[in-house]
């Protein structure tokens, strides 16, 4: 092949020189250039290495399809592999290298794989390495994970930069009446016909250009077009595409915002990701030129017949000088005419008896019933030996030699998006192609996506698809039809593979995956008939171009060995993305700290103020310890402990959730919800209460004050806090909806602080306004009362402790948040007191035998957690019936609550250790331990969890605690969770 | 993406919902018998077309909605509040 750039032709801006880099030398383009267009017009003519074989690629195509000149875009973090050379735009200073290849792709050490091709058949690696011959010995899955690592390495294509990505990427939303997807003349008259009646229309294109295959045409001015469209207020996006078609119209858009430009600037993304809701989608998105299976139909130089014309018209690139074009139908013989005025000799092959056209260019040469056989050549093309195409089994019966070879084996229309919708494309036996289904939803396919070839018709359908859209939306009664597909004066014929007559022959059906034509007969032979099978077993279809080029030829080869017709055989169905979506696109800004959304209760920056290092708990930041001199984690909070049972401690407790709960109704609807008794509560008191789910296993727990007669305030535990307010909101909603209960949430509105330790009451009592308030005998264990801190701000003060010590916790306003703190820390440290983080809260309930999210895990039942006291017996409840249900009584066996002792008291272990007898260390063993810490008071580590049967069982036994992913055994004990004032004297005091 | 006309907010993105669960269960009374109950929580039909279900407006006005929606092409045919007075409510506001 020697492709030029050549005058008068193409539409690129000559007056712009930009230059660029491949495999590190510099070449130089034009505005308006691709990648593709600009290394064609260097000549440039390998590009690529091909997957499997490493056989070496050219450019094949002239847009989305392509599958040989996959291409690396830039270096270090910026680097981006797999990028299609025909569809990136030329900007100064690209830089642009081949992939597959080592040390690069004109000389690749890799093509030794060509040569031992016949080892490397579809299905080869599973064959290979699970254990057949030659390679018996260790048959089965461990072999196959010893050489998956190589084979991996073997595989695929670009190579990451395993850099963070420096690019930022935004998530967008959009709304319109009609979303038109494509503007070739299909498109750009239905942008017209539905702007022209005042609708909100938006039109999609993948190109940076608008026109579609019009670009391609002489005559046609692409920014008038624009223009004419922005005036009647259409909306453009180009460089964008429609990469998924979803439910209720909503479409899926990738926006190519600086892909196209050198930018390092953080200000403007790389590409959007739009989500936009249209009442009415109209996809008018084209067709895709097939290629023909023959001996050596990947050679550098072979190139559909369209992309000829493109690279022509569009960028002034004349492709070849001995040009022989093979097709079975009309749409050659324009573009045949063009390469002949551009000064090509051309030859075309049709596989047809005649062809009867008007005007046709007589100087062509054009070789009637003959077909391409074989391509001489390997790393440029020679020549090419040609068959007759009534003569089976084919044969050489000449031989032309030239520089290129154009394809075209027909036309298949881009059927993606309607496919993204379940709808099955149906095979039209007349222009040998699928067109698209019907469907019932808002989406109207026009031009050659419908199987219409000729402009005359794609504009008139594109006007139909307007008026259909319109009728659709009520808005339109005009009559309108869509013309029939097709329109070549001469029919195509079917022509999928000439087979070469020698074994061994590379007839490839996909490109991308170096899929041949013998790997689809193998797949037959081996019993993969179905397309699905097909698809899966030689990778067909498969990789960045998703068998848009090859695809059809697998389907008609494998109808052909079933001796089915096409339509029998089916088709896969195409999923989205239509062509790749980046990762970092579909991040958009939830990335780094925006991951999720971050919640800090009202004290933050006062806990940071004083000293806390934060650790993040469901969406919540919470102090974790608060350290002195350089403390280390287990130093501070084995001291903010062992200060919290000596004298007093203060923690930030305001991530529980909070439920105000109010109504005439308000106490039946408690009552009815936790399993515990909740009518005679006394108005000024709190109970901590157990709710379960319908089925009996333990939801969440917390505790409820009555404020008033009807009403109460809930708590929940922090993790559990949307779940319950969705739970109860369903059942006041949905099923007791004569319950005259209102429920709210007020976690954001109470901030709240827990102040443990036998001096608490002491510390408290000089922050409020009314000491005597809290008294014990005013303020006995599990009552609240209403009061004003000593500024005069009110709070509630409830008597409760998660930490088993006399206790405390205030809610406030979470405005007066930072004040209260401040008075109260001012107080507590007349006490030598501490401020005490999740870590030690955690120590302090462990040693307390006080369970959390670890151990109500969703498996837990109330009498599993060693709670069952706290299941009513008088009442009927949430979970009530099915709490004892056969499969949970049955099992006598069941796992308890229990505590954990090592055996040998300087050992340690970790939560997640698997409780198993001794020598019968295995599996999930008898129980685990799900929560650990060091007991500053027992002076020794200690756990809770489960184990089988509970304490009665095992209290005697020594058991083995058995922490495989820490490699780590010990020898542990059985002992009550209640480890430290199990009668509860403290907190009582 | 599935959009559900909200009868209070307007039609939004069904990711704004989280979905609940068959609407058509009539639950048993609390102290119904352990039979009644597993029918009601384990049992479910495996409709083919179009079903009643329970969605939450979670991130919207936090209602309780019944949909009947086809589970083979996520048509919606109807929508409505879960609660008797709120459905009342909302004919009222039209």
């Amino acid at each position: 092949m020697s492709s030029k750039r050549i005058d008068n032709f193409g539409k690129i801006n000559r007056d712009k020189i930009i230059s660029f880099n491949w495999e590190k030398k510099n070449y130089f383009g034009y505005e308006g250039d691709t990648l593709a267009s600009a290394l064609l017009a260097n000549n440039i003519k390998i590009v690529g290495r091909s997957f499997k074989y490493h056989r070496p690629r050219g450019i094949m195509s002239c847009g989305v399809e392509e599958s040989g000149a996959l291409v690396t875009i830039g270096s270090l973090e910026k680097r981006d592999p797999n990028v299609r050379a025909t569809s990136q735009e030329l900007y100064q200073g690209l830089e642009a290298s081949g992939q597959n290849a080592f040390p690069n792709v004109n000389f690749d050490f890799g093509e030794i794989n060509n040569y031992l091709s016949r080892f490397f058949a579809a299905g080869f690696y599973y064959k290979t390495f699970m254990g057949v011959p030659p390679f018996e010995w260790g048959s089965g899955t461990s072999i196959w994970m010893f050489f998956e690592k190589i084979i991996r390495k073997a595989a695929g294509m670009g190579k990451l930069s395993r850099l963070a990505d420096p690019d930022s990427y935004e998530h967008a939303h959009d709304f319109c009446d009609i979303l038109i997807v494509g503007s070739g003349p299909a498109g750009i008259a239905a942008a017209k016909e539905a702007a022209d009646k005042k609708l909100d229309v938006i039109l999609v294109e993948q190109d940076s250009l608008l026109g579609g295959d019009q670009i391609a045409e002489k005559e046609f001015d692409t920014n008038k077009t624009l223009q004419e469209l922005k005036g009647l207020g259409v909306r453009i996006m180009n460089r964008t595409t429609a990469f998924g078609l979803y439910d209720n119209c909503v479409i899926g858009l990738i926006e190519r915002v600086t892909d196209h430009i050198y930018y390092d600037k953080k200000d403007i993304p790389r590409q959007r990701f739009w989500t936009i809701r249209a009442k009415h989608i109209i996809v008018g998105s084209g067709s895709l030129e097939r290629h023909i299976a023959f001996n050596n139909n990947d050679i550098p130089g072979v190139m559909t017949v369209n992309a000829a014309k493109h690279y022509l018209n569009r960028y002034g690139v004349l492709t070849g000088k001995d040009i022989v074009i093979a097709t079975n139908n009309d749409s050659v013989y324009n573009t045949a005419d063009l390469l002949s005025q551009a000064g090509a000799k051309v030859v075309i092959l049709d596989s047809r008896k005649e062809v009867k056209l008007d005007n046709f260019n007589n100087n062509i040469q054009v070789k009637f019933e003959t077909v391409p056989y074989s391509i001489n050549g390997s790393r440029k093309i020679k020549s090419i030996d040609i068959a007759d195409a009534n003569h089976q089994p084919y044969s050489k019966i000449d031989s032309i030699s030239c520089d290129q070879v154009l394809i075209s084996g027909g036309w298949s229309p881009a059927v993606h998006l309607l496919s993204h919708r379940g709808v099955k494309a149906k095979w039209n036996a007349e222009n040998l192609c699928f067109l698209p289904g019907d469907t019932k939803e808002k989406i109207t396919m026009i031009g050659s996506a419908r199987g219409i070839w000729n402009k005359s018709d794609c504009i008139k359908s594109g006007i139909a698809g307007a008026l259909d859209a319109m009728h659709h939306m009520g808005l339109s009664k005009t009559n309108y039809f869509f013309p029939k597909e097709g329109g070549w004066s001469n029919p195509i014929q079917p022509l999928y593979e000439v087979k070469y007559n020698k074994s061994r022959s590379k007839s490839f059906v996909d490109y991308q995956h170096d899929v041949t034509a013998d790997d689809v007969r193998l797949a037959h032979r081996e019993g993969f008939i179905s397309v699905e099978h097909l698809k899966r077993y030689t990778t067909l279809g498969m990789a960045n171009d998703q068998g848009k080029m090859g695809n059809i030829i697998g389907l008609s080869l494998m109808a052909d060995l079933l001796d089915k017709d096409i339509p029998e055989v089916g088709t896969t169905v195409f999923r989205p993305p239509y062509t790749p979506v980046s990762i970092g696109a579909l991040a958009g800004r939830n990335v780094g700290k925006h991951f999720r959304p971050l919640r800090v209760t009202p004290m933050h920056q006062w806990n940071l103020d004083h000293g806390a290092i934060m650790i993040d708990v469901g969406l919540y930041q919470r102090p974790w310890y608060f350290p002195k001199n350089n403390e280390t984690l287990s130093e501070s909070y084995i001291r903010e402990t062992t200060t919290v049972r000596k004298s007093v401690g203060v923690c930030d407790v305001t991530s529980l959730g909070k439920i105000a709960i109010q109504g005439p109704d308000a106490t039946e609807f408690i009552n009815r919800v936790y399993s515990n008794a909740f009518a005679k509560l006394p108005i000024g008191k709190t109970r901590y209460g157990i709710m379960l789910r319908d089925d009996g296993i333990v939801m969440d727990d917390g505790t409820s004050w009555r404020l008033s007669e009807n009403e109460y305030l809930m708590t929940t535990s922090t993790a559990q806090a949307g779940k319950v307010m969705s739970w109860l909101e369903e059942l006041l909603q949905t099923r007791w909806t004569d319950l005259k209960v209102n429920v709210t949430s007020v976690s954001e509105q109470w901030a709240a602080a827990a102040i443990s330790g036998p001096k608490s009451r002491e510390a408290i009592k000089n922050c409020l306004e009314n000491p005597s308030l809290i008294e014990n005998k005013n303020l006995p264990f599990m009552g609240f009362v209403s009061a004003n801190l000593k500024d005069g701000t009110p709070c509630r003060i409830v008597r409760i402790s998660f930490s088993g010590e006399l206790g405390y916790e205030i809610y406030i306003g979470s405005d007066y948040a930072n004040s209260m703190m401040d008075l109260i820390w001012k107080e507590v440290q007349n006490y030598n007191g501490c401020l005490y983080g999740l870590e030690a809260l955690g120590a302090l309930r462990v040693e307390k035998g006080h369970v959390t999210g670890a151990e109500l895990d969703g498996r837990v039942t109330i009498e599993d957690a060693g709670l069952g006291k706290m299941a009513s017996t008088k009442k009927s409840y949430i979970g009530s019936a099915m709490r004892t249900r056969g499969s949970l009584s049955a099992n006598k066996d069941r796992e308890q609550l229990v505590g954990f002792f090592p055996v040998d008291k300087k050992e340690t272990f970790d939560a997640g250790t698997i409780v198993c007898e001794k020598n019968k260390i295995k599996g999930s063993g008898i129980g685990r331990i799900t929560s650990v810490t060091h007991s500053p008071e027992l002076g020794h580590w200690i756990g809770i969890g489960f184990v089988q049967g509970g304490k009665e069982k095992w209290h005697n036994t020594t058991l083995i605690g058995s922490d495989p992913v820490r490699n780590k055994q010990m020898e542990i004990e059985v002992v009550s969770p209640h480890m430290i004032d199990p009668e509860g004297k403290r907190m009582h005091a | 993406m599935i959009r559900i006309k909200c009868p209070y907010c307007g039609e939004r993105d069904h990711s704004e919902f989280t979905y609940g669960g068959d609407a058509s269960i009539n639950y048993p009374s609390l102290d119904a018998s352990e039979a009644e109950w597993t029918e009601a929580i384990f049992f479910r039909k495996n409709i083919k077309g179009f079903q009643k279900e329970t969605w939450h407006h979670l991130n919207g006005c936090r209602m309780w909605l019944e949909v009947e929606r086809s589970t083979i092409t996520h048509e919606i045919k109807s929508v409505k509040p879960c609660h008797p007075d709120l459905q009342k409510l909302m004919e009222l506001k039209k």
